[in-house]
């Protein structure tokens, strides 16, 4: 069985609210029971309540595969990139280093490394992942192109990564405004690390033609007196 | 003798609570269950479906169940979790009586013995000083059939007038503002008419981590093109990005309304058509309002002029909209005021009972709807019927089979239920779901309280933190031991079914109640072999009243995945046997109610809806010279209520382990407080030490602390018993305080758990 082509993972960072229903959901997944492949961070707590949560994304040309010397990362037929294999894995942590989204983790006590397999047991007998399942506020979606476009008129889904000179491609999209989007359909990651959060709501500066930075939006309570 | 047996601490050494965490069965990655249940999640009014697995007897972990349509597959953290509760090792399987002989200040006896000890206690009270030395609370968090048979248990079995529940914390400023305004208590919309609408309006409400299932509701409507407006001090997950944050001083609200409300009638955004046709008492509000300048609603409520008009001009201009709220404005000495307030708006827009446009409050707890309709209320009688209307009385007395003369009146409040037992009218009490020691405002007074009781007995699966003061404990029934019906959010009364068997000594709760009943040697009416034989007495006892659940059965609920009340076994306006689908959508013109008889849509003999004059009334213990900030108080998303379960969960536990204190850094910085730190809040009952965590999402005069645990991180310690005069909530939401740096780490830093 294979995760059907038509079906994908969609995150839209502006929709989570950092419940953690994700983290807790993953740790009941068959594969790896006990354990969240989920990363879930506040993007800076002190400044606002903005979440992001973040699944290994599936990228066409994994670079986490790339980088093992010993061959354990396979991407399998239908996109899903797979955690390490046994008894291939040798622990050495180039792929923790290499992945440019922060995903895989090295889990020392048992010498290998695991991360996200989008719930392969469960996507590739027509599952939807647990975490998108359950995700209260559906950061997490997993579905349909036609459905996606249907439910979210106002967003649009990208696939594209810019870190500095690397552009990667994934199986995973991100949602991002649909005007937006429509103008340079990537994500320049290595900009939004630069963007300092604003008060209200940290709006990902993922587009260089995103509109004016939500840092300059006026501070709610500027007139609350102490 | 109701004082702790032995010292709090070696109580919570042997009681907990202790954390569970994913072992054995709950861990293998090969264990298939041996069968999946379909039921709800235990904790919040949202009730999520949820299917179980089950193996030998015992809950091993959970499957999304997709198809009940409310949540389709969602859960929030505690719903993913909440298995964790069962096989724990803090869980009571044998009753306990209070020995201070013992290490940890109570020992196993026997269940029948324990029973007699209740029963015995209770009959030499009752015969030495009436049967109102008595009293009873209950829960919101119990099945209906559950509260239905307390409820009865206490006006037929104990004879006592004082019976009230834990939803007077919660639930009951918007049940009176609903009554008042709709003449019937109820969110008048499922959530599925938010999608699609021009404008939510969100009135303190933090979705995010309270209902966090109506979060996806409310994304999904914003793609469809609605407005967000959010009104909070605190810029919530939902308030981040909304399109309108108003940022609402605590205690404020009725205010605000009032303000907005104006600003609707100088721009006439209103729809006369239906104030006219459909309502009543539209004058007397407008004359209120017209001191509701804008620059003096912006001064009173600390939202910008600017911001007050924007939010009037969208609410007042749009097509269809919808406005909900929950505790935020509820929790208040004016809680009734601030729901009339935004019952006001939405009759002056006239959209309400058509399709997209809907009102409603977001309750708290699993069965807050169900909870407050068939008689653990103080005031209540099945199907909300009134405990003083003789005719309700005469019905309810034919039902039950007993004389209506013998039928106590209506009781009292649970907060003046503590005051009476303090002046020493009530001697014994039985609670059941309620650990008002952690839950109720200045809980000094509740715990002195407590040690006043001659007799405490609690029925619980866990020893709550109150229940330690208890003569004996009766070990109750977790949620997937029993089955029976809750009513959701929505109004959609749902099924809750069996999982697993109760461990050792552990009985259904009802069990519990009617082994009490017999111990009396008054179990006439106590008889009842299942939860579906009580449900089928609570169809005939709601029968032809405004909670009508006469049509409802277990098998249509199967069937349509949850009935929407009322729903009828007669047609009201035929009296023929019918069908009756149940009311998903209330107020829809031309429809039929028992109360208006074709008169009109609202539940008043002329039809019509009423339009109250929200008063805004400065909050009890205001902040002010001695005491400049505010404190306000809520949950956060990991943890539920007093925390009786949750901190039980180690995964809960470990997601929010401890309360800190939210503060600006505006204010931080005034204080010399830096995030981490350990800081001390103090109002005029009492000062608590947590760490600061020092946020630039919280209004710089406010600060926040979470309520769900308890001794000294419990905040209840220093809110106020202020309540509202009419619906007695507690106002949770607001109280004068000030804030200093601690020198050091309190004292339980060092020798208490983070959840303990």
């Amino acid at each position: 069985m294979a995760t059907p082509d038509h079906l994908h993972f969609f995150i839209d960072p502006s929709r989570c609210i950092g419940c953690q229903a994700c983290v807790q959901a993953c740790t009941e997944c068959d594969t790896h029971r006990g354990e969240s492949m989920m990363h879930l961070e506040y993007v800076e707590r002190a400044e606002s309540t903005q979440t992001v949560p973040v699944v290994c994304m599936h990228c066409e040309q994994p670079t986490c595969a790339e980088v093992c010397p010993a061959d354990a990362i396979k991407r399998t037929g239908d996109g899903v990139v797979q955690s390490a294999q046994r008894p291939r894995c040798i622990a050495c942590g180039n792929c923790v280093m290499a992945c440019p989204f922060g995903v895989p983790e090295l889990y020392e006590d048992r010498q290998i490394m695991m991360k996200c397999d989008m719930c392969y047991d469960r996507s590739s007998v027509g599952k939807k992942p647990m975490c998108a399942t359950v995700c209260p506020s559906q950061a997490l979606f997993f579905g349909s192109r036609e459905q996606i476009a249907q439910l979210r008129p106002l967003s649009a889904p990208v696939n594209r990564f810019q870190f500095g000179d690397q552009v990667i491609t994934t199986r995973v999209f991100t949602m991002v405004p649909r005007a937006t989007a429509a103008r340079q359909p990537w994500v320049d990651v290595t900009a939004a690390m630069e963007d300092r959060p604003p008060a209200r709501a940290i709006m990902l500066r993922v587009l260089p033609a995103a509109p004016p930075a939500p840092a300059d939006a006026p501070d709610p309570f500027a007139e609350v007196v102490i | 003798m109701a004082t702790l047996p032995v010292d709090d601490r070696a109580i919570t050494e042997r009681f907990g609570p202790h954390l569970s965490v994913m072992t054995g069965l709950r861990l293998s990655t090969t264990a298939e269950p041996e069968r999946l249940v379909k039921t709800h999640c235990c904790f919040c009014g949202q009730q999520c479906g949820i299917q179980l697995k089950v193996r030998d007897n015992q809950v091993i972990g959970f499957e999304p169940w997709e198809e009940f349509p409310f949540n389709r597959g969602m859960l929030c953290p505690k719903g993913v979790k909440r298995y964790l509760q069962g096989a724990h090792p803090d869980r009571l399987i044998a009753a306990l009586r209070r020995d201070p002989s013992a290490p940890h200040g109570f020992s196993a006896i026997g269940y029948d013995e324990a029973v007699q000890t209740v029963a015995a206690a209770i009959d030499r009270l009752q015969r030495t000083h009436g049967p109102q030395a008595v009293g009873l609370l209950g829960g919101a968090s119990l099945t209906t059939e559950k509260t239905y048979l307390l409820g009865k248990f206490a006006r037929m079995c104990l004879r006592t007038p004082y019976i009230d529940y834990n939803g007077r914390l919660c639930m009951v400023s918007a049940g009176v503002a609903n009554k008042k305004a709709f003449g019937i208590d109820r969110t008048t919309n499922p959530w599925s008419d938010m999608v699609g609408t021009e404008v939510i309006w969100v009135a303190g409400s933090n979705v995010a981590e309270c209902s966090p299932i109506t979060t996806n509701y409310l994304w999904q409507a914003r793609e469809q093109g609605a407005r967000i407006i959010v009104q909070d001090p605190r810029i919530t997950p939902a308030a981040r990005t909304c399109d309108l944050y108003l940022p609402v001083r605590p205690g404020r609200d009725a205010a605000l309304f009032a303000g907005v409300l104006q600003l609707l009638i100088e721009h006439d955004w209103l729809d006369h058509a239906f104030i006219e046709q459909h309502t009543v008492g539209f004058e007397q509000v407008a004359e209120y309002c017209r001191q509701w300048t804008p620059a003096r609603t912006a001064e009173v409520t600390g939202v910008p002029e600017r911001s007050l008009r924007q939010a009037a001009e969208w609410w007042g201009t749009a097509a269809t909209s919808f406005l909900f709220h929950a505790r935020g404005i509820e929790h208040h000495s004016n809680g009734v005021q601030n729901v009339l307030g935004t019952i006001n708006l939405v009759l002056a827009s006239g959209r309400i009972g058509t399709p997209k446009c809907g009102y409603g409050t977001i309750v708290g707890q699993a069965n807050g709807q169900g909870g407050r309709e068939h008689g653990q209320k103080a005031d209540q009688l099945p199907g909300w019927r009134d405990i003083s209307n003789p005719e309700h009385r005469r019905y309810i007395a034919g039902v039950w089979g007993m004389d209506e003369k013998d039928m106590p009146g209506p009781g009292v409040d649970a907060y003046e239920m503590f005051r009476r037992i303090d002046a020493g009218e009530i001697k014994a009490l039985l609670t059941i779901c309620f650990n008002p020691k952690v839950s109720l405002p200045d809980s000094t007074f509740i715990t002195r309280c407590l040690e006043k009781l001659e007799f405490y007995a609690a029925i619980d699966f866990f020893l709550n933190d109150t229940a330690r003061h208890a003569d004996v404990v009766l070990p109750g029934s977790l949620h997937e031991e029993d089955e029976g019906t809750v009513t959701q959010v929505e109004c959609r009364v749902i099924k809750i079914n069996k999982a697993v068997d109760c461990p050792g000594e552990a009985r259904q709760d009802w069990r519990i109640i009617q082994d009490i009943a017999r111990g009396l040697g008054r179990d006439r009416g106590f008889t009842f072999e299942s939860p579906r034989e009580i449900f089928e007495e609570l169809r005939i006892a709601s029968k032809g009243g405004v909670a009508d659940y006469s049509g409802i059965t277990y098998e249509k609920i199967e069937r349509q995945m949850g009935v929407f009340w009322p729903c009828y076994s007669e047609d009201p306006e035929t009296g023929r046997p019918v069908d009756h689908p149940g009311t998903p959508r209330l107020f829809e013109r031309g429809s039929y109610n028992p109360v208006a008889r074709g008169a009109g849509p609202f539940y008043f003999p002329d039809g019509r809806a009423r339009f109250n004059v929200a008063e805004y009334r400065p909050p009890v213990d205001d902040a002010g010279d001695e005491y400049p900030i505010y404190l306000t108080t809520g949950r956060v998303v990991s943890q539920f209520l007093s925390g009786t379960q949750t901190r039980r969960i180690g995964p809960l536990v470990n997601q929010y382990a401890e309360p800190r204190i939210e503060i600006h850094p505006r204010l931080a910085a005034k204080l010399g407080i830096a995030d981490g730190d350990w800081a001390t809040a103090e109002t005029r009952r009492g000062a608590m030490t947590l760490r600061a965590m020092v946020v630039t999402t919280i209004r710089p005069d406010t600060i926040f602390i979470p309520y769900h645990w308890p001794g000294e991180k419990s905040v209840n310690r220093l809110t106020v018993a202020a309540q509202d005069p009419v619906s007695k909530i507690p106002q949770y939401k607001v109280c004068g305080c000030r804030v200093r740096r601690a020198d050091g780490p309190p004292a339980y830093a060092a020798v208490l758990e983070p959840q303990q």
